[in-house]
């Protein structure tokens, strides 16, 4: 879908010693993080752990109070990065309208913004609902329509902050397949969770975080069948050391 | 009692020309005074709503309070700028339809766009981090944000509306309540009421009446249908 030669130029990300303390609450402790441009990389980790707080640096909608992002060396990204939430925002519009809606600050002619979006609504199965209110899509249609409304901007960084946390096993089964055709269209694809069978399904790496450090950054297969950390280890068993007490 | 209220339906019943003049003006008036008031307004709030800028909190009070402005004060402030000595003086404004067009729009206007800055700004919470993530300019926002808004700010324009048809100290000072050329609902009202020519002020009144409930009317049956279609 889009020009390459653009969408190869900001990897790899190299994440430095990112500190985050928001009204003195450390978030982010010190991340040092490399990402590639290619794959599906998983963020996994407990609450609070600091997963969509990195994400958010990655968009760009969280400055760090220390450390440092760097894009292929540049202290600012070249091509799109695009961003879908567990809830997104819709307008009082058609699902059209949504979808278009993140196309307006490219500037794009009329003729390509109606092509992008037929396009995409089509891919992830819209095409129905084009005209209808984007506030009457069921939660699964919805996630899809975000999916649509960032896969449009052909973006070539790809963030997702838990985007099937609200959905049934159907409509997220239906939302990692798009997340699929999205990362084979050459996006890199960054996405929060903390359901540990999506992460085994979906990511091609896993970057565990937990008391706002990553922990562990390793091919999916390996965290799975080796987790190298502690912590990592004690997550999946569902044996979490910091886990609350109920008093037992 | 009751004939007063019988001959104010006759003059309404027979189109009365005079009084259909006062109703036409005040229409013109009003209505143009709220389209340039929703011009300033609407665009204002929201901005007000989306930027960030230095001593927001105090542009925001000014708003604000300036829609309690006393009419009155209004209209001596407009009258001092389009008197033969003020500084608008010699555009010879002053008694005249487009000067009370002035003095409503500078009414409504921030009445439009404190409303406005309300609306947009709760819409505002949850829209502002994906708008951000699309790297929206606060321009391209506040546009985004004035049309998902549509049909709520249908109230905010409909205040500034019910407020400039009804208001009577800023156009009796500005338009000088001249019959047949600058006299409308609100002045004739007053003055006929003080005459003592009941059954005028009671037609007007009621024509006056009729038109607000009916504009109420028609918003609320548009935020339904709004409602239904958009969810």
């Amino acid at each position: 879908m889009g020009n390459v030669q653009i969408r190869l130029s900001m990897f790899p990300i190299n994440l430095n010693q990112l500190r985050f303390t928001p009204n003195g609450r450390a978030v982010l402790t010190g991340v040092d993080l490399e990402l590639g441009g290619e794959g599906i990389s998983v963020i996994l980790g407990p609450n609070g752990s600091g997963k969509s707080v990195l994400i958010r640096m990655l968009a760009g909608l969280e400055m760090p109070d220390a450390g440092s992002i760097h894009w292929q060396g540049s202290n600012a990204p070249e091509g799109q990065i695009a961003i879908v939430f567990q809830h997104p925002m819709l307008l009082r519009s058609t699902v059209t309208a949504n979808v278009a809606l993140g196309l307006r600050p490219l500037g794009l002619s009329r003729c390509e913004t109606v092509k992008r979006v037929n396009e995409v609504l089509g891919r992830v199965g819209l095409t129905h609902r084009a005209k209808d209110s984007a506030r009457f899509l069921s939660g699964g249609e919805r996630q899809r329509l975000a999916l649509a409304r960032a896969w449009a901007v052909r973006p070539r960084l790809l963030l997702l902050d838990e985007p099937t946390a609200a959905l049934d096993p159907t409509a997220t089964e239906a939302v990692e397949q798009i997340v699929r055709e999205i990362r084979t269209d050459g996006a890199k694809i960054v996405m929060s969770t903390h359901n540990l069978g999506q992460a085994l399904r979906i990511s091609d790496d896993i970057i565990f975080i937990e008391a706002g450090r990553v922990r562990e950054h390793t091919p999916s297969a390996r965290f799975f069948s080796r987790p190298h950390s502690n912590e990592a280890r004690l997550f999946m068993q569902g044996e979490l050391p910091w886990r609350i007490s109920f008093g037992d | 009692m009751l004939n007063t209220i019988l001959d104010a339906f006759a003059l309404l019943a027979h189109l009365d020309s005079g009084v259909l003049a006062i109703v036409l003006l005040s229409l013109k008036v009003s209505l143009s005074a709220v389209l340039l008031g929703a011009l300033l307004g609407l665009p204002l709030g929201a901005w007000v709503a989306v930027a960030d800028f230095r001593g927001k909190a105090v542009f925001t009070v000014l708003l604000s309070g300036m829609m309690g402005m006393p009419t009155v004060v209004l209209g001596v402030i407009v009258y001092l700028l389009l008197s033969r000595s003020g500084p608008l003086g010699e555009l010879g404004l002053l008694f005249t339809p487009s000067a009370m067009i002035l003095a409503q729009t500078l009414l409504v206007a921030p009445l439009i766009a404190a409303l406005t800055k309300q609306v947009v700004e709760d819409v505002w919470r949850d829209y502002a981090t994906e708008l951000r993530a699309f790297r929206y300019t606060p321009w391209q926002s506040m546009l985004t944000l004035l049309y998902d808004c549509r049909y709520s700010l249908i109230v905010a324009v409909l205040a500034g509306l019910g407020r400039a048809i009804s208001e009577v100290g800023a156009v009796m000072i500005i338009g000088g309540n001249i019959n047949g050329f600058t006299r409308v609902m609100s002045t004739a009202i007053a003055l006929e009421t003080a005459k003592g020519d009941l059954p005028l002020s009671i037609a007007l009144g009621l024509v006056l009446i009729s038109m607000v409930l009916g504009l109420n009317a028609l918003a609320y049956g548009l935020r339904q249908w709004a409602m239904y279609k958009f969810g």
